[in-house]
């Protein structure tokens, strides 16, 4: 199993479907999920390849409402998941 | 482990009314991250306008008073003068501030107030429907215009920053854009140098960030970035247009 970089959690209840958060990940880590309609109304990110995630924060810094949370993990915890 | 990135102290926990993909979001969090980056969210006051925006005062974390349309400069004024120690700035649309507020921010420069206006440009009146701004580009369909702005009666846009950069009083003017994460990092670094110049007393600043309004141009949320990048870049270049000299 390669290394694990990152996490990206979403906040898929608060989550607008707009899409930015998935044209900003350089992985292709985060996907429009067509299948599911949260309360809002709305179809929402979700994340597709976790293990792809490189703690970049690109996709946070697209989302205009704040709901993705991004964590990067030191050289220790990603040898633990190896 | 590290935390890149989570939601900002300096937001409040309502969900935006906002359309999906509308970069007011985003704008609105950077001035929250700024904040409270340079531990100024306890002592920020902001005068939230009329448009799309008019409720910022429901999502950041601060203070703030709602201003007439248009009037917020002068809001901003009043509230500096009786706190002249306090971060105080403006949120403003195109509509409301190179509309039918264009004498308030021209005058807000000229006497040099040190406040920082973020002024959010999405070349259209967005809270109404999608009507003309002097802000809408040549050619651009809105209501107001269905065949597309015709410069030979409606006239050519307003450069705002550039019109502010060259007033005397104002100390900080930059034009920055959100379309891609390298872009929205510099309109944080933006932001960050318009409080940081009201805070050294220089004077006046003005961050115009380009933003999108996807329900008003039509377009999906990921077409509208494309479409701010092809159309207003280069109408609106990016950068620097004023700062004071050790900036
Ligand atoms: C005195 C007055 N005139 C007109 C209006 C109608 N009005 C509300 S918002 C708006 C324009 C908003 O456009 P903009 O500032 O670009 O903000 P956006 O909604 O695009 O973010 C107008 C004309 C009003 N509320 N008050
Ligand atoms: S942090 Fe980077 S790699 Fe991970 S999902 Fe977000 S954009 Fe993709
Ligand atoms: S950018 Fe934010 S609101 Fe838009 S789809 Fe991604 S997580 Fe949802
Ligand atoms: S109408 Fe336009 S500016 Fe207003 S919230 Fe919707 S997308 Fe944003």
């Amino acid at each position: 199993m390669a290394e694990l970089r990152g996490r990206v959690r979403i906040a898929a209840d608060r989550c607008k479907g707009c899409g930015l958060c998935t044209i900003a990940c350089p992985e292709e880590v985060l996907v429009i999920d067509h299948r599911t309609v949260n309360l809002k109304g709305y179809s929402p990110a979700v994340v597709a390849q976790p293990s792809g995630c490189l703690g970049c924060g690109n996709c946070a810094l697209m989302c205009p409402d704040s709901v993705i949370t991004v964590e990067r993990f030191g050289k220790q915890r990603r040898a633990a998941h190896v | 482990m590290t935390v890149v990135h989570a939601r900002s102290k300096g937001l409040t926990d309502r969900e935006t009314h906002y359309c999906p993909g509308c970069t007011h979001g985003i704008v609105h969090r950077l001035v929250a991250e700024v904040l409270v980056e340079e531990g100024l969210l306890n002592e920020a006051i902001g005068c939230a306008a009329v448009g799309c925006s008019i409720l910022s005062y429901n999502y950041l974390n601060v203070d703030m008073v709602e201003s007439a349309h248009g009037r917020a400069p002068a809001v901003a004024t009043g509230v500096k003068r009786v706190h002249p120690n306090k971060p105080v700035f403006t949120y403003q649309g195109d509509g409301d501030l190179a509309s039918i507020g264009t004498a308030e921010i021209v005058h807000v420069a000229h006497r040099g107030e040190k406040i920082t206006t973020i002024f959010v440009n999405n070349a259209i009146y967005g809270m109404t429907g999608g009507q003309m701004a002097p802000t809408t580009l040549p050619g651009q369909k809105v209501t107001t215009a269905p065949d597309g702005r015709d410069p030979a009666h409606a006239g050519l846009p307003l450069r705002v920053a550039e019109m502010i950069a060259q007033v005397p009083g104002a100390a900080y003017v930059e034009r920055v854009s959100v379309h891609n994460p390298a872009a929205v990092r510099k309109a944080k670094k933006a932001i960050r140098n318009g409080f940081l110049c009201q805070m050294a007393g220089h004077g006046f600043s003005l961050i115009e960030v380009l933003s999108t309004c996807p329900t008003g141009w039509g377009l999906s949320p990921i077409e509208s970035l494309k479409w701010l990048e092809d159309n207003m870049i280069p109408y609106y270049p990016l950068g620097v247009l004023r700062a004071p000299e050790e900036a």
